[in-house]
């Protein structure tokens, strides 16, 4: 069971995407796990077999449990050892792979489940999940009459709530930032950015396009504000046991707001190096997974900096609380028409409040300032973007 | 208005169907005989042809030295120049001195000849334990001739089968065997008037069931039948085949009572290894596999010579209560 949170210490497996003898390989999709943040997609990043599934649908186990065994193809050190599921843990990290070693003794002794021919066959015919039936025949295997009993109520598998609890993530959020603001000290920067170059340049753009491919300003910012970090990398990466760690790539943390409340901030892997066409792509696809649920446990687990952008029915100015173990959170307030002063003259300028919410441990307002320029300064040239 | 009544059905043993399907074919072919040990002046180590030398004649029922390798070789050698002869054989066991004869020279030399010869012989012989005539005399060895290409096996459990099948088995030009089990001989049954001729090659449901197939024959499917009886009690549903015949096997109709029941118990009073019942499970393992819902049983005879004392001979014999015993286990485990 990953930790796919800062605060998360036990999720629901509600589905196996792979079965025994599934072949996978790094990336596969192969658990759907309900946690605080709802339904998030857990992947597996060994190339191997699937021999073993572990926990059925339905159980909460801890953070650090066995979920499946992977059979890998020899070279893969973690070949016998359990799934390494998304690895990183933000409380706390050393402690993470301890636990995922000492795990599999404890794990239960599951041996193959024993299943019939035709129950097999029935039960493929009906996608009934074999995994959560109990079995009545001989030997304890699961045989037809288990199958026909078990879709006779219609609900396959033991239904675990999908989707987003909002008092779960309500206190997941309050953790989160609980723990942010008793142990980073903040320090807030901000800056007001004209853009009328940048929207210009966007109307024109999307001028040529179906509405599909037009292009949102929050792209021009969330790539603004990665290829800004190129300059100022101490703000990508976390503050762990008292040092920082830089960012393995710029991998931005979108914040999303959702129906109904709540907040979740998955990654948008590589945001410096994706052209502006495939982020506004990413970030469609992300807003609609958080909604429904569908997110990968990776896409939570590894932004390196979050970017909060209000849109239009926002306030002005926003400061943010960082995501620990983040160390700056960048926002962008409302894009207000403002008077602003152009050679000489005053001018109705479409502008937006930048801010930097920054780890003091880590960097100084200097640095920070020099940041939020270069974000200023990238934004005059849209085209570049 | 009398002849308009259904005729009366006929009670006899299954030693006098034997006797009466002999009577049948000797009275219907001059060209039928009957050869063995002592069947004559002696009527039969099993009484079954008892009475035929007074009907018949010396020259038609015929005793034989001891030696089944001369007097079956007699028999393939009258068959091929056009008679039509019945040989018995006292025992399965003593079989095996004929077995060379059965082999190399029944089976065979239709084939060797290109067809030139047929050899439209009939063996009959006594099978299994029960008796208490010990280690020699006790085995069913029908599983092992069952083997043989070219043979057809026929294994009459019913009073109808031994009453028909045998003019059915003299119309074949190739080899037969008749396996009579010595259990049987004694059991008495009733005749259905309208039936006057049985097929030798199917097999049969004896009694229709939907939880489990019990796969016997010969003198294993009335204890099959009892203990389907027993399981009915228990609300188990047993099917008991009766394949009749076991070679050529009907794997149809076994294959069709297992993917309707899903599970199957071979009951074979014949040693587990390399037996029949085994060429039958892997006959259901390879056409039937996906439509299993339960492991295949078998219930056999024990491995090792029939001893001679009664209960060791019951214990060795599959047995009403083991077939129940591996029926419930597959359809009710514990």
């Amino acid at each position: 069971m990953p930790a796919l949170g800062a605060d998360m210490e036990a999720g629901t497996l509600v589905q196996w995407c792979v079965k025994l003898g599934d072949r996978v390989k790094s990336g596969d999709v192969i658990a759907v796990v309900e946690t605080q943040k709802g339904a998030i997609e857990v992947e597996v990043f060994v190339d191997g077999v699937v021999s073993n599934i572990l926990v059925p649908v339905g159980e909460r186990v801890p953070v650090g449990t066995v979920l499946a065994r992977i059979d890998g193809a020899g070279e893969m050190p973690a070949a016998a050892e359990p799934v390494a599921v998304a690895t990183r843990t933000p409380t706390p990290p050393r402690a993470a792979p301890e636990v995922r070693r000492a795990k599999p003794e404890a794990a239960p002794q599951a041996s193959r489940q024993k299943v019939t021919p035709v129950a097999r066959r029935r039960a493929a015919e009906l996608h009934l999940d074999l995994t959560v039936l109990k079995g009545s025949g001989v030997e304890g295997s699961i045989r037809l009459a288990d199958v026909e009993a078990a879709a006779l109520i219609q609900t396959p598998p033991p239904t675990v709530k999908k989707g987003l609890d909002l008092a779960e993530m309500r206190k997941a959020i309050a953790a989160a930032m609980s723990r942010s603001k008793r142990e980073i000290p903040h320090y807030y920067l901000s800056d007001t950015v004209d853009l009328h170059a940048a929207l210009a340049w966007l109307e024109h753009f999307n001028a040529e396009r179906p509405p599909i491919e037009r292009i949102l300003p929050a792209v021009l910012f969330l790539k603004a504000a990665a290829l800004a970090l190129h300059e100022q990398p101490k703000l990508n990466g976390f503050y762990e046991n008292g040092a920082f760690v830089p960012g393995d790539g710029v991998h931005v943390g979108w914040a999303i707001a959702l129906r109904g409340g709540g907040l979740i901030a998955p990654a948008i892997r590589e945001a410096d190096k994706k052209p502006l066409a495939e982020l506004m792509a990413a970030m469609r696809d992300l807003v609609e997974r958080s909604r429904r649920g569908g997110l990968r446990g990776s896409e939570l687990t590894s932004p390196t900096v979050t970017v909060t952008n209000v849109g239009d029915r926002g306030a002005e100015t926003v400061t943010g609380v960082i995501y620990p173990p983040q160390v700056a959170l960048v926002g962008f307030g409302r894009v207000v028409v403002r008077p602003w002063v152009v050679e000489d003259r005053i001018e109705g300028r479409p502008v937006v409040s930048l801010s930097l919410a920054a780890d003091h441990r880590v960097t100084d307002g200097h640095l920070g300032g020099l940041y939020l320029a270069a974000i200023a300064r990238l934004l005059q040239e849209p085209e570049k973007l | 208005m009398a002849s308009q009544e259904p005729p009366s059905p006929l009670r006899m043993t299954y030693r006098e169907a034997c006797k009466q399907a002999l009577r049948q074919a000797l009275a219907a072919d001059p060209r039928v005989f009957l050869m063995g040990e002592d069947i004559g002046g002696y009527g039969g180590c099993y009484a079954v042809t008892k009475g035929l030398l007074e009907e018949f004649g010396g020259e038609r029922i015929r005793d034989t030295p001891l030696s089944e390798s001369a007097f079956v070789g007699a028999g393939i050698g009258a068959a091929m120049v056009g008679m039509r002869p019945i040989v018995e054989i006292m025992t399965v066991n003593f079989s095996l001195l004929a077995l060379d004869q059965i082999l190399n020279n029944a089976v065979t030399i239709p084939y060797m000849s290109g067809g030139q010869f047929a050899v439209p012989l009939v063996i009959r012989m006594a099978t299994g334990g029960g008796r208490r005539v010990a280690a020699q005399h006790s085995h069913s060895l029908e599983g092992w001739y069952a083997h043989i290409p070219g043979l057809r096996i026929l294994t009459p459990a019913t009073i109808e089968d031994a009453r028909f099948m045998l003019i059915e088995a003299l119309k074949d030009p190739n080899p037969t065997i008749i396996f009579e089990h010595v259990m049987l001989y004694n059991m008495e049954g009733e005749l259905d008037p309208a039936v006057a001729s049985v097929d030798i090659s199917a097999a049969r449901v004896r009694r229709a069931g939907a939880d489990v197939s019990l796969v016997t024959y010969g003198g294993s499917l009335f204890k099959t039948l009892g203990a389907a009886e027993q399981l009915s009690k228990e609300g188990i549903d047993a099917e008991v085949v009766d394949l009749r015949v076991l070679r050529p096997l009907d794997a149809r109709t076994i294959l069709a009572s297992v993917t309707k029941t899903r599970r199957c118990v071979i009951v074979d009073e014949g040693w587990r290894s390399g037996s029949l019942s085994a060429e039958i499970g892997m006959r259901i393992a390879e056409e039937a596999f996906f439509e299993l819902d339960a492991p295949l049983r078998r219930v056999c005879g024990r491995e090792v010579p029939m001893p001679y004392a009664a209960h060791l001979e019951d214990a060795c014999l599959p047995q009403a209560e083991s077939i129940v015993l591996a029926a419930r286990e597959l359809v009710r485990p514990s």
